[in-house]
């Protein structure tokens, strides 16, 4: 928690240092003894997770661009040429291929552990409100990033969601006109992909710096959605969160071994291994797993322009969660109706995910998919603009323990696992 | 899909998809599963067979490379290790037997004195060798169709291997009754809409195999999905045998860390 620090300079040398840039001070008062609940559980473990995602990103992605070459006759051949000629290029490559998808797959983890303690909640609007821009940047990032090979499904990917703004009434047309850079997706468009797919990476650094230091100012949230009311509520960040943070971390990273190791094209397209050709449509376009959701929105609305506005609309609303939560309680773990409303739009955003994985007119057990993505998406607005503040005023909350220390040291019958 | 991307104003799908959908009109052309075989390179710990291999490259150099191109595998692929892993020799010798186009000589011509243009023998440093000059010439001599390049088939295909195995092998079935092959195709159920423009490539004893192995088709066909295979994923071995080390390292390193945890945290919760 932002407060007086604690910092003593050790020698002359750091007294030195910290009385003309505190930088020996910051790190000492947010990494060493940052005050945390003692309480966290696993799911507090990815915001680490994220930000060594972001790392490894950063990192292969500097590296791949060394070798890629921004042109649309040469991208796909200079991929492919990243396999097999460049030392060790097929597991730079691979890391950051997989690596997008186990990105979002920890972002995802981590909004929905911020759903379900209330994170979002006073004081902490302003960090949610970051982490939802960091969101959105990265799925622009990513977007940007799938269209670098070349491939066919990086083509008509382009295609379908640049088209998206034809949507717009008027100008619609003279802004894709404007994206594309020409009258259709081509070089120019590559390669503004292409520096808008380096520029981004490092903005979501910042955000994820003005991230952090909107959280160190209230301190973490914890899953009891309690405030901290005393130094026996805490522990220091180091040693307790950094080794549980390491800990977790390394499993994650054997999940993501073994995808980029025994798995390298699990979440890929078989398409995209075939170089981009502006004459032949797939079948099926279908974008990365991480933005079915959306996708199966804006294919479940007959009218272009309105599933453009209700795929837009979902993403808004994110931004409103703290003010359209009306409860006094943050965390679920007390919100017995809550609880299962909850549950009800983790399976609401999976079955999304699913139908726009499904080609447009497939149906399951007689029901047609794109009937399951319109009850999905409804139940999606729905939870936030209906339930969300109506639940808050109706609902009576199980008793809530007195502290964290309480909870986690004293009476152990009643108190929730760790 | 089809219709979305139609309503998302891309005519040159709508045209597209008219083609497919009446295309599939009388009877339901949907491809067959691919047929159930194994491969050596399959799982965690899989390898390339190496006779396969080299056996695979038999095939694609005498049937496959008539018409498909593989142009992301050059010469010198064919002596690294994790591939064929001819020697070196072996590998100058395959490159030597195939004539490529020569740079223009020190008097700027490209064509000897009969016209006919200039070839030279290939060396390790050359890619191979596409069989036609360009699409056009390639959609010219295969009734207006374009073989695929292979160099990445087996990734580029839903199915992989087994698909690639089902196609090679799958023209022996009967026709069904309501079904109409189109003139100058042949009948596959393995391949989308079952009229595919490529003839059966392979017969018993299409290849003479030099090591003895007797050349069914179903041996010709499992060798040369295994050497395409190799060709889409020639770092395959090196990738599994890394990501074992890398594995028994972060288990390692995650008991290491459990212990510590455990160790720090023991009064505290």
């Amino acid at each position: 928690m932002s407060g007086p620090s604690t910092y003593k300079p050790n020698s002359g040398f750091e007294r030195w240092i910290d009385t003309r840039l505190p930088l020996p001070r910051l790190l000492h008062d947010t990494i060493r003894t940052f005050p945390t609940p003692r309480n966290l559980n696993i799911w507090y473990t990815f915001g680490g997770i994220l930000t060594f995602c972001l790392g490894v990103q950063i990192v292969t992605g500097v590296v791949l661009a060394m070798h890629y070459v921004a042109n649309a006759g040469m991208a796909f051949d200079s991929v492919e040429s990243i396999m097999r000629d460049v030392n060790y290029g097929w597991l730079i490559r691979y890391m950051h291929s997989n690596g997008a998808s186990m990105f979002f797959l920890a972002v995802y983890i981590h909004m929905f552990r911020g759903l379900y303690y209330g994170s979002y909640k006073a004081p902490r609007e302003l960090i949610w409100i970051i982490g939802v821009l960091i969101y959105l940047l990265m799925m622009a990032t990513a977007f940007f990033g799938y269209v670098l090979p070349w491939g066919q499904m990086s083509f008509w990917g382009a295609t379908v969601i640049t088209s998206l703004f034809t949507a717009i009434p008027v100008v619609g047309h003279s802004i894709a006109t404007w994206l594309w850079g020409d009258f259709a997706i081509g070089d120019a468009t590559l390669n503004r992909f292409f520096s808008l797919h380096y520029l981004l990476p490092f903005i979501i650094a910042a955000v994820v710096g003005l991230h952090i230091w909107a959280l160190h100012v209230p301190g973490n949230n914890n899953p009891l959605g309690i405030d901290v009311k005393s130094p026996q509520d805490t522990v220091p960040f180091h040693p307790y969160y950094t080794v549980k943070d390491a800990f977790y971390l390394t499993l994650f990273v054997i999940l993501f071994a073994m995808f980029v190791f025994f798995a390298p094209d699990f979440f890929g397209n078989p398409d995209n291994y075939q170089p981009a050709n502006p004459l032949v449509t797939p079948p099926d376009i279908v974008p990365e797993w991480y933005l079915l959701p959306y996708y199966a929105m804006l294919r479940s609305i007959p009218n272009k322009l309105m599933g453009v506005i209700v795929m837009g609309g979902a993403l808004v609303t994110l931004v409103f969660i703290p003010w359209l939560d009306t409860s006094r309680v943050r965390s679920c773990r007390f919100r017995p109706l809550m609880k299962q409303f909850f549950w009800a739009f983790a399976v609401a955003c999976v079955l999304l995910g699913f139908c726009g994985s499904q080609s447009v007119d497939a149906a399951r057990f007689g029901i047609p998919l794109v009937w399951v993505a319109r009850v999905a998406s409804f139940y999606y607005y729905a939870f936030f603009w209906l339930i969300l503040p109506i639940v808050g005023l109706v609902e009576t909350p199980k008793k809530i323990p007195a502290s964290i220390a309480q909870s986690v040291l004293g009476d152990t019958a009643a108190a929730p696992a760790e | 899909m089809r219709l979305t991307t139609v309503s998302l104003g891309t005519s040159l799908a709508l045209a597209f998809g008219l083609m497919a959908s009446t295309s599939a009109m009388a009877l339901d052309t949907a491809r067959l599963s691919p047929k159930d075989v194994s491969f050596s390179f399959e799982g965690p710990f899989g390898t390339y067979d190496r006779g396969a291999l080299q056996r695979g490259y038999q095939v694609y150099k005498e049937v496959c490379s008539a018409c498909h191109s593989a142009e992301h595998l050059a010469f010198h692929n064919l002596d690294e290790p994790g591939g064929p892993e001819f020697t070196e020799a072996q590998a100058r010798a395959l490159a030597a037997a195939v004539k490529i186009p020569a740079d223009p000589n020190d008097k700027g011509e490209t064509v000897d004195d009969k016209g006919a243009p200039m070839m030279r023998s290939a060396t390790l440093a050359d890619h191979f060798p596409s069989p036609f000059p360009n699409e056009q010439a390639a959609r010219a001599s295969n009734g207006g169709s374009l073989p695929p390049d292979l160099s990445m088939v087996l990734k580029a295909r839903e199915g992989g291997p087994r698909y690639v195995y089902s196609i090679v092998t799958g023209f022996d079935g009967h026709v069904p009754a309501g079904f109409k092959v189109t003139d100058g195709k042949y009948y596959n159920p393995y391949f989308e809409g079952w009229n595919i423009s490529m003839p059966p490539p392979l017969k018993d004893g299409t290849v003479t195999y030099s090591d003895g192995t007797k050349a069914t088709v179903d041996q010709e066909a499992h060798d040369v999905v295994t050497f395409l295979a190799w060709a889409s994923e020639p770092k395959m071995e090196e990738r599994k045998r890394f990501g074992f080390g890398v594995m028994v390292f972060l288990i390692l390193l995650a008991g290491v860390l459990y212990a510590a945890y455990r160790k720090v945290w023991k009064d505290a919760h």
